[in-house]
């Protein structure tokens, strides 16, 4: 093994991890935005409004992201209406659809996390709610609302490093991403294994630091359950 | 229409590519599985090293891409192989296909989370089992499959189902280095008849029957599994409904 390579390309592979982390954070920050109506909608009682997200989440949840990626990059392209619409510099872009695609994505699994947490608040605190007086919209947006954020939180946390793991699939639509990053250096240098491996490393040190980060919002978040 | 014609061939292609799906993915659950047993028996062992080696392992696959260890056993492997078996005198070119190295990628990814499955289970069975079985004389080896294993599937059934669900959707990835499989073969119907959406989204509703097929096996698992729980009084009441 040959390590003086990965000396020689880590600025590049550095590039790399920091196009990962925009895909992440990107995606992350729209989804947590999507979620919140989505769930609620999967919450109501009404037949009508709680088909849709239930749809939704069942065929994101269902099938591969590679799967999302394609239909997203590739299948867009099919339709001339979106060909020739004002979005369509958008979303030729790989950056951009990548973006889509794993918001969408982790829209899906975000509301279901949302959903539990919701689901979890003590029924007490509900019925406290109504007794002050609140209306609906001051109850979730006062109370239920920051509570389910505080209950979701480690779910929450799991469910962007899964989606730090789910970003190197950008790289199969030409994105430099870290992995996209690490193949265009394979294709020049011949050493599979140093790259990779170099790859690999960076990932684990991004997960490890999304996972700092989240224990330290759940000592913020959750201060109140701790001794 | 022209489509027709076309979607008869393609049709045929596409489930030849799900039963390779469905292949791989028994395949990886069965390695998996292995490896979960073995990885949940280090983190548990009491010798410290062999923990380390069980916690290491399950810490890099949870926070390293399944495509990056796709990648990394497919290119990566070759050299590797080649120096041992040159050791033995072997100097040919050896290489993975990308069946075995899909395989392995996601029987190590698999098996990485079942661990912590598996862990669950084994802490699940009282320990007052283990003393009784070592009291009447049982050895390590036998207490582990006569009396741990049969309880721990139980438990770990519905997280194993969830596991092999998550799988059955990375085996997308192994497209990738060129097996064909599902999303290949849409692939390359969607080079021949460029139509992406279509041919995309038709994949993506196969992988949903999958989906829905597996879910199905794993729930009639998940109540045989437990029909033992079943409260005396309602199975009389079963009984004498007839």
């Amino acid at each position: 093994m040959d390590w003086s390579v990965i000396a020689e390309y880590y600025p590049r592979l550095l590039d790399g991890a920091w196009t990962t982390l925009q895909l992440v954070v990107l995606s992350g920050v729209i989804g947590v935005i999507l979620a919140v109506p989505m769930a609620l909608a999967r919450l109501s009682p009404n037949r009508w409004i709680n088909i849709f997200p239930y749809t939704y989440i069942f065929f994101f949840r269902g099938t591969p992201l590679l799967i999302q990626v394609f239909l997203i990059y590739y299948g867009l392209s099919q339709f001339e209406v979106i060909r020739e619409s004002i979005l369509w510099p958008f979303l030729r872009e790989p950056y951009w659809c990548a973006i889509i695609t794993l918001a969408l994505h982790t829209t899906a699994y975000i509301a279901e996390i949302l959903r539990g947490a919701i689901q979890a608040i003590p029924k007490g605190e509900v019925e406290a709610c109504r007794v002050m007086g609140m209306s609906k919209f001051t109850m979730y947006r006062r109370i239920l609302l920051p509570r389910a954020f505080g209950i979701m939180l480690p779910a929450y946390g799991n469910e962007v490093i899964l989606m730090l793991k789910g970003s190197a699939l950008a790289s199969t639509i030409t994105l430099l991403d870290l992995t996209g990053m690490a193949r265009t250096i394979i294709a020049r240098t011949y050493t599979p294994e140093e790259i990779y491996i170099a790859a690999g490393v960076m990932y684990l040190v991004i997960s490890w630091l999304f996972m700092i980060f989240f224990k330290m919002l759940d000592r913020v978040f959750n201060r109140h359950r701790l001794a | 229409m022209v489509f027709d014609g076309l979607f008869d061939g393609f049709t045929a292609q596409l489930l030849a590519g799900t039963v390779m799906t469905v292949k791989v993915t028994l395949a990886a659950t069965a390695m998996g599985i292995v490896l979960g047993l073995l990885g949940a028996s280090a983190r548990l062992s009491k010798v410290a090293p062999v923990r380390w080696l069980g916690d290491g392992y399950v810490g890099i696959i949870r926070g390293i891409p399944e495509l990056l260890i796709v990648f990394l056993i497919y290119f990566g492997s070759t050299r590797l192989l080649m120096f041992i078996a040159s050791q033995f005198g072997y100097h040919e070119y050896i290489e993975l296909s990308p069946f075995v190295a899909g395989v392995i990628a996601l029987g190590l990814t698999f098996g990485g989370y079942a661990t912590e499955v598996f862990r669950g289970a084994f802490l699940a069975i009282p320990p007052s089992q283990k003393e009784a079985a070592e009291a009447l004389g049982m050895g390590k080896l036998r207490i582990f499959y006569r009396i741990q294993l049969p309880q721990v599937w139980r438990v770990a059934l519905p997280g194993l189902g969830n596991l092999i669900l998550v799988l059955m959707k990375d085996t997308a990835l192994i497209s990738v280095i060129g097996l064909e499989e599902l999303t290949r073969k849409t692939s390359m119907a969607v080079t021949a008849t460029r139509e992406p959406f279509t041919w995309y989204l038709t994949a993506a509703f196969m992988y949903l029957a999958l989906t829905v097929i597996a879910t199905v096996l794993l729930n009639y698992f998940e109540k045989h599994s437990r029909r033992h729980e079943v409260p005396v009084q309602s199975s009389f009441k079963k009984l004498a409904e007839g």
